[in-house]
Formats: structure tokens, C-alpha cells, sequence
């Protein structure tokens, strides 16, 4: 089954990750998604069913890795003045931004 | 001194580590002066191979100036005494700038060190600068970085690989001794291959990732690129272990893998993959890397075939897991914080969208829309998911492979390297530049690139020994048979 990003589906997922694009950029990234997703399709050929998701590969048996934990006590960390000299946009205090309501 | 046409190849073997250091030690040698003239290299060769983004000149010469110190005092030196070390722009260094060959970070400059970097200023060496790269380690060929494509010291029409572009491309060109990557689905091996120079991708979990920008957080790993498998192995020695700062660094020991690296190979079981013989293999490097295994043969190693039949399904699965949390770490450039933000923007919503728009190149966009898209509701199960439990066929099939075997060798790329421009049109095309690469990255294990032979235009080629999980030294060891008969002859 071939895969079928629309234009809409484009948009709509550029609006979820805060990306703005243009008609060109749109255009260009349907025909990608859809030729990358055909290829990715060959993975259903593979059944899966009973085989369990692998996040991340400490859970692998026998890998030697393993769940690092720590106390949880408070540490020093960068200080106010380091963290705000590089932002953007600072009253020193706070990071300023442009109006968060719109209307 | 530079001459000679714009194409001709700038190719120069660094020293290795154990001769400057004994250099140094004895006092023939300056650890500022040596600093001084690999930055005189630098500003003669950078316009050529923008290899280099930044240079962080004053520290290295403040580095060098106490090394210098211990050597006179007669002092016993540290392992990487004076020894100039490129550092990838995708680890921060305080106070200079970190790109990550991304418009979106202009400006920043961030307030500490990653790990890596503070344990290798600890072990004496000197730090030049930041590398070029593809944008945020996305990327086969150095293409894709904001700042122009690095070009390859064997051939100036050709891409050095990617993303780690510019560590590999300085340890060829002799820009640094020795430089540090990442690798996420073979940003190391790769243009350790395409450059002729030793890549080193360490287990995940074995170097710490603090102070690495993340691009995917359960596949990124940082190791180091050098000219011989000795320095590469000294390297790794100094830049692993645990790290409080990253959760996800183990507590093994690390076993001084220069050591490691000289002992001898006989009787070790070698496993030849047929599934990365097959089709899309070019001859040059196919005939390279089975002179590679004929070597290995005569070192007394036992060679057997091994069965990895998921490998196809690799390169699906890895852009899958990759871009889904690529577009999970993307999140936090925004504008607000740190970085770019787009002027004159009435919203907050749309200063965002304007930032991310104005400051992320195409390939960077593309990886988010097809993360964002594979975690979308509606397709999560069927491909974030799927990906997920590809994922652990291929991972349980390496272990069942090295049930029966020491170290598995392979190509570690297809090809040599490519023309500047050859794959820019096709992404597809690209991303099957990491054929070979993408398994080791989602099994979590080990492995080396190590240089094995040429193609008779000159083009380096690498060998891929891959390793378990934490066998490092057996790569080492491995890799340094194939060296050391490439030496003989």
C-alpha cells in the first residue's frame, strides 16, 4: 500500500511541530514523506505481533547495561545572571516574549 | 607552506600521540608551539576544507602554556599532553560558540562544558576549536550544515561524509591529532571511512553525552576520530565512564584500551555478515575489505559466516526512531531562551513558527515533519511502534551473533566517497548511505572504522569491526590487525 501524505497532512503536521511553511517548502516535503514512507512501508512485511517494542538498549538481557539512579538531593547549578546573559529577549529575570493570547 | 592547484589533495598524517608526548617531555617539543602551528595550518588550509566553524585559540594556548609548565618542571605528564584536539560542533565548550551548523543557535554561546570536553582538557589535551558538520548531526555527506559542505582532503569535488564532516576531514588533513564526533546512525564511521581515518563508535552508554546538542537521545553517542587505532583507543580510555551528569553512562570500568588495542588476534572468531556483501556494494570497496579479511586470516583469525536477515529493515526502522525523537529534542529551539528568534513577530505562536522556519535548514524540517508525522496520533502504532520492535529483532540478532563470534567485520559504507552535490536532490538516496551503519546504532553496540585499502583513484576505504555491547578492545584489537599488515606492506 503506497503511503498518502496529503497536503493537508503536511500542514497539519507542521502546525504541530511549530515549523511555518511555504507553498514550495509544502510541495516539496509531500513528495518526500511519501517517497520516504514507501520505503519505510517494507517493515509490514515483518510480523511483529508478538515481539515487544525496544525503546532504548539497556533493556537488552545481558548488554552489561544498566538503570543509573542517584539521590535525589538538590545540586548547584548555573546561576540566574549566566543563564539570562543568553537569551534572546531578558529583563534579567525573566525571559520576554512576544503576546502569549491572541485576539 | 600551501601550493598547488585548488584540487589537489591536502592529505598529511598527524604524529601520533605517544611520540609528541614523549616530544614534549623531553623538551624538543613546545606544547604552544605545536598549538601555534596547527593553528598556522589551520589559517592557511580552513578556506580550502571549512573544516573549522570556530577556533578557540586563546584557551589552547592557555592549555598549552601549562603543559608546558609540567614538562619543565620535569613533571610526570598527563596522557594527552599538548596534544591538539579538534572538537565537533555539537559539543559545547563554555563561552564558544555552538552551532551545531544550525543558523537556529546564532549567537549562542553556551555557559559550561560537555564531559567530554572538560575530561580531555583534564588529560592535558589542547583544544583548537569547533568542527563543521551536518545541521544538528543530520546528514551522510556535510551538506546539510548552514556554514557550506566540508570537503574531503583525498579529493576536493568530494563529500567527507557525515555528519561528523569536519573531525574526520581534520585528522586527515592534519588539521588536529585527534578529534571527538558523534554518531547517531553512523556520523562517526562513515566519514571516518570516506576520509581514511579511524572512527570509533563507543557502546551506548560507555562516553557521557552531557553538553551534546541531542538529535536522538536513545541512539546518540560521542567517540573520537585519530590517524592509527592506538591514538583513537588512548582517546576513548580518556573521554569514557560514568558521568552524574548523564544518566544513561554506565559504571563498567574502562580498561585502558591502547593496551587493549596491541594484543594479539590469533584464535578470535570473525563474523562475515553475507547481508552486507550483497547487492549496492561496490566492487573497489568489496575487493578491499575481502584483502581486509584475508589479512585477518593470516593473523590467525578464524573466520565463519554469520546470519544478520533483518538488516534490510534497518534503515527503515533507524529514520523512524530517529526523527521521531529528533522532533521531541527540536522542541527546545524556539526562540525564547537561547539562539535565533525571528524579529518582529506579533505572537508568541508565530515568533515560534518564524524562528524554527527562519533558523532550520530543509533536511532539519523534513526530519521533524517525518518524526512529528510517525508519532502523530493515528500513526503511532504502526510506524513509531513498529520501528520499536524492528528494533529489537535486529538488536537480538547481533547478540546471537556474537554468541558464536568475537567481532563481526563489514563494509562501513557502499561506496567511497561521492561527489559534492551527487545526492542533494534524493533523500532516499542519502539516507542509504548508512546502509551498513544504522544496525550497530540501533543494537546499542560497539565498533571501529579502520582504514583498509584505496580505490585505484585514491579514495580511502574503511573496514567496520563491530563488537558487544562494552567489548570495545576486541574492536580495538581487531582494527589494529588490519592497520598493522596495511603498515607491513
Amino acid at each position: 500500500m503506497p503511503a498518502n501524505v496529503t497536503l493537508q497532512d503536511v500542514d497539519r503536521v507542521a502546525e504541530l511541530a511549530h515549523l511555518e511553511l511555504t507553498q514550495d517548502e509544502s510541495g516539496r516535503m509531500l513528495h518526500d514523506l511519501n517517497a520516504i514512507l514507501d520505503y519505510i512501508a517494507q517493515l509490514n512485511e515483518l510480523d511483529t505481533a508478538h515481539i515487544a517494542p525496544l525503546a532504548q538498549v539497556s533493556e537488552l538481557e545481558g548488554t552489561a547495561g544498566s538503570n543509573v539512579l542517584r539521590d535525589d538531593v538538590s545540586q548547584p547549578c548555573l546561576d540566574r545572571f549566566t543563564v539570562m546573559k543568553e537569551a534572546p529577549e531578558t529583563d534579567g529575570v525573566f525571559f520576554k516574549v512576544p503576546k502569549v493570547i491572541e485576539r | 607552506m600551501v601550493t598547488g592547484s585548488i584540487a589537489e589533495p591536502i592529505v598529511q598524517k598527524p604524529r601520533t600521540v605517544a611520540a609528541l608526548k614523549c616530544d614534549i617531555a623531553a623538551g624538543r617539543t613546545k606544547a604552544a608551539g605545536l598549538a601555534a602551528s596547527y593553528f598556522e595550518r589551520i589559517d592557511a588550509l580552513n578556506p580550502r576544507l571549512n573544516v573549522y566553524l570556530s577556533l578557540t585559540r586563546d584557551r589552547a594556548l592557555e592549555q598549552a602554556a601549562r603543559i608546558d609548565e609540567i614538562a619543565a618542571r620535569g613533571d610526570p605528564l598527563p596522557p594527552l599532553a599538548g596534544i591538539p584536539v579538534g572538537i565537533k560542533d555539537v559539543l559545547v565548550m563554555r563561552g564558544a560558540p555552538a552551532t551545531a551548523g544550525s543558523k537556529i543557535l546564532e549567537g549562542y554561546h553556551p555557559p559550561y562544558d560537555a564531559t567530554v570536553v572538560a575530561r580531555l582538557e583534564a588529560a592535558g589535551a589542547v583544544l583548537l576549536g569547533k568542527l563543521n558538520c551536518d545541521e544538528f548531526a543530520m546528514g551522510s555527506s556535510n551538506e546539510n550544515s548552514a556554514f557550506g559542505p566540508v570537503r574531503n582532503p583525498h579529493d576536493l569535488e568530494r563529500v567527507p561524509g557525515g555528519s561528523s564532516g569536519g573531525s574526520a576531514a581534520a585528522v586527515a588533513a592534519n588539521l588536529a591529532v585527534a578529534t571527538l564526533g558523534s554518531d547517531t546512525g553512523g556520523s562517526i564511521r562513515q566519514p571516518a571511512s570516506f576520509c581514511g581515518v579511524v572512527g570509533v563508535l563507543p557502546t551506548y552508554g560507555r562516553v557521557s553525552r552531557y553538553g551534546l546538542i541531542a538529535f536522538a537521545s536513545s541512539l546518540d553517542r560521542v567517540g573520537p576520530f585519530a590517524a592509527n587505532v592506538r591514538d583513537a583507543a588512548t582517546l576513548l580510555g580518556v573521554i569514557a565512564g560514568h558521568d552524574p551528569n548523564d544518566a544513561t553512562s554506565s559504571p563498567a570500568p574502562v580498561p585502558d584500551y591502547a593496551a587493549e588495542s596491541d594484543k594479539p588476534v590469533d584464535g578470535l572468531r570473525i563474523g562475515i555478515p553475507a547481508e552486507y556483501f550483497g547487492e549496492g556494494l561496490d566492487p573497489e570497496v568489496r575487493a578491499a575489505i575481502g584483502q581486509g579479511i584475508a589479512a585477518l586470516e593470516a593473523a590467525g583469525c578464524k573466520t565463519m559466516p554469520v546470519s544478520l536477515p533483518h538488516t534490510r529493515y534497518a534503515i527503515p526502522a533507524y529514520y523512524l526512531v530517529a526523527t521521531a525523537e529528533a522532533s521531541a529534542n527540536l522542541a527546545r529551539f524556539d526562540g525564547v531562551r537561547y539562539g535565533y528568534r525571528s524579529p518582529a513577530s506579533e505572537t508568541l505562536s508565530a515568533m515560534y513558527r518564524h524562528s524554527r522556519d527562519e533558523g532550520f535548514g530543509a533536511e532539519v524540517k523534513r526530519r521533524i515533519l517525518l518524526g512529528t508525522y510517525a508519532l502523530s496520533a493515528g500513526y503511532y502504532d504502526a510506524y513509531y511502534l513498529k520501528a520499536q520492535k524492528v528494533r529489537r529483532l535486529l538488536a537480538e540478532e547481533f547478540l546471537r551473533a556474537f554468541a558464536d563470534v568475537d567481532a563481526i567485520v563489514t563494509p562501513t559504507a557502499p561506496t567511497p566517497a561521492f561527489k559534492l552535490g551527487e545526492k542533494t536532490g534524493d533523500p532516499l538516496a542519502m539516507y542509504l548511505a548508512d546502509i551498513y551503519t544504522v544496525t550497530a546504532s540501533l543494537a546499542g553496540i560497539c565498533g571501529v572504522t579502520v582504514p583498509c585499502g584505496k580505490t585505484p583513484a585514491g579514495l580511502p576505504i574503511g573496514m567496520q569491526v563491530l563488537a558487544r555491547h562494552f567489548n570495545e578492545s576486541t574492536a580495538f584489537r581487531v582494527a589494529r590487525a588490519v592497520e598493522a599488515v596495511r603498515e607491513a606492506s
